[in-house]
């Protein structure tokens, strides 16, 4: 093929688009909507996975060291348990500060900080709070925490307890929870974009039926099969592009919209913010498409009728 | 030029056609003509290798139509400019633009496309209706838009199918008129017609077919039926 057939095929796509009409004007409308779910699913995607990520940081396991634990004890601890792959990240808290803390807490109730002072001393335990990377494998962290010989001085454990078994059954069903949600809302997505894609598809299969008769002719002139085809798949293409920048700019005032609402509903997931953040990547998502929806389609519908 | 050897097409239980054998010599002007269901379009569709048949062979300059793989048609099909009674025309091209469509599948030049198409235009007086679409055309110039894709690339052979089927008689003159002047430049013209003025008017070679028979060929026939 050479640059005077690829110009030929272009001007007689863009022809046919500007030419089409109604046709043209309806098979936008269905590409719009097919991409504008495609594009709805993409937030959607990063609002699920914003939500359980907050959930998931809500997860952690504290352990809690005996008052007589030194602190080169707890740090020795905490340096074993940060070589563990399945460890996020650990935070220390002494017990002056979990003091500190607790006062600050209940500042306002005169009665639990009296009985605080009467009590003399401190109390509180210093603590490592640890964040898995999954909340799945808390079970192996605290495993190796009870398991580990070098965690005691002496014949006795530096460490009073731990609040994993007490959360045990949560975790494990939050878990689930999340795993289950990705799943799901993985097949969601996945079904939507099939369902919105044939969508497409049937449209444009649809326009070049109408277009049959002209395809025999074209044959019946002497054209051959990729000089038939090109100008359908150029107007395809049109069609895709026209409805991806149409998506794309529909996005902007429906995202700004709704952009405070999911900020308060999602606990800070502002999609408008989304939006222009990862404006780039939503661009070539729904421009890439629209492109090879609009292509790939009009290949595909054009076959059938070349067999003239 | 044209050589229908033993040629019998069946669709199903029904015989369209029936042992035809014929030959048409370069430059001819042969008519054929039929009742409907005679088979004339049948014979036309083989030639065009829109059809096979069911058996025999159709040959055009020496080569046998039906050999043809499907990917070599198109470069068949630029040798024969074709005229349909129904027209033809692609409804979202001009006239200009299906006329150089034609010149366009068959590879040529935007200078050579420059060149010819006002030329053809203007032979088939339409010089004023170029930018115009085919449904703002009446019958007989949507008819001379066809004719004039027809013959832009110069094909050795004209097939038309009942080309005066849906014209008035002032278009129907001016249809034959215009093929007996392409005649007379040298190419090969097959027409199927049942439209007796035509016949007479052409005033060539006349084949009748009746149920898929060829039942007479006669050089400067007239009309029989």
């Amino acid at each position: 093929m050479n640059w005077m057939e690829i110009k030929r095929m272009i001007i007689g796509g863009m022809k046919n688009f500007m030419r089409g009409g109604a046709v043209s004007v309806a098979t936008v409308i269905i590409m719009t909507v097919t991409l504008a779910i495609i594009g709805s699913l993409i937030f959607l995607s990063a609002l699920l996975s914003f939500t359980l990520n907050a959930i998931k940081d809500k997860v952690n396991v504290s352990v809690y060291f005996v008052t007589t634990a030194s602190e080169s004890d707890i740090f020795s601890v905490k340096d074993q348990l940060e070589k563990l792959p399945q460890v996020e990240n650990i935070t220390y808290t002494s017990s002056d500060d979990a003091l500190a803390n607790f006062r600050a807490r209940h500042a306002s109730d005169q009665l639990t900080l009296q009985a605080l002072d009467e009590l003399g001393g401190n109390p509180l335990d210093a603590s490592l709070e640890v964040r898995a990377k999954d909340p799945s494998e808390y079970d192996s962290i605290v495993s190796f925490l009870e398991a580990s010989p070098a965690l005691s001085t002496g014949n006795s454990s530096i460490i009073d307890r731990i609040n994993y078994t007490q959360n045990k059954d949560v975790i494990d069903r939050l878990s689930l929870a999340i795993k289950a949600t990705r799943e799901v809302g993985f097949a969601v997505v996945i079904l939507f974009a099939i369902a919105s894609i044939l969508i497409a598809f049937a449209t444009i299969r649809l326009v070049i039926y109408t277009a049959k008769d002209e395809i025999a002719v074209m044959r019946l002139v002497g054209a051959s099969n990729i000089h038939i085809q090109g100008p359908f798949v150029v107007t395809g293409v049109i069609t895709g592009i026209v409805a991806a920048v149409l998506v794309l700019l529909l996005l902007w005032p429906a995202t700004w919209y709704v952009g405070t609402k999911t900020s308060e509903w999602f606990g800070g997931f502002n999609v408008a913010s989304y939006y222009s953040g990862n404006f780039t990547f939503i661009f070539c998502i729904l421009m890439l498409s629209g492109i090879m929806l609009g292509a790939v389609a009009s290949v595909l519908a054009i076959r059938k009728y070349l067999k003239v | 030029m044209i050589y229908f050897d033993q040629v019998t097409k069946r669709y199903g239980n029904t015989t369209a056609l029936e042992g035809i054998t014929l030959s048409i010599a370069p430059k001819e002007f042969v008519t054929i003509v039929g009742h409907s269901g005679a088979g004339k379009t049948t014979l036309l569709k083989l030639l065009l290798a829109e059809e096979s048949p069911t058996e025999g062979s159709v040959f055009f300059q020496s080569m046998n139509v039906n050999d043809l793989p499907n990917s070599a048609l198109h470069h068949y099909r630029r040798k024969i400019g074709m005229v349909f009674q129904d027209f033809r025309l692609i409804p979202n091209k001009t006239a200009y633009e299906n006329i150089a469509f034609a010149m366009e599948a068959a590879g040529r030049t935007d200078s050579e496309i420059a060149s010819d198409v006002p030329h053809i235009l203007a032979l088939v007086n339409l010089t004023d209706k170029a930018v115009h679409f085919p449904d703002q055309l009446s019958g007989g110039e949507k008819q001379r838009v066809a004719i004039g894709r027809a013959i832009i690339n110069q094909p050795e052979l004209i097939i038309a199918d009942e080309p005066t089927g849906n014209l008035d008689p002032i278009n129907t003159y001016e249809v034959v008129e215009i093929l007996k002047k392409i005649n007379e430049l040298g190419t090969t013209i097959v027409i199927a017609t049942h439209n007796k003025g035509v016949v007479d008017a052409i005033d060539k070679r006349v084949i009748t077919m009746d149920r898929g028979k060829l039942v007479r060929d006669d050089a400067e026939g007239k009309y029989v039926l």
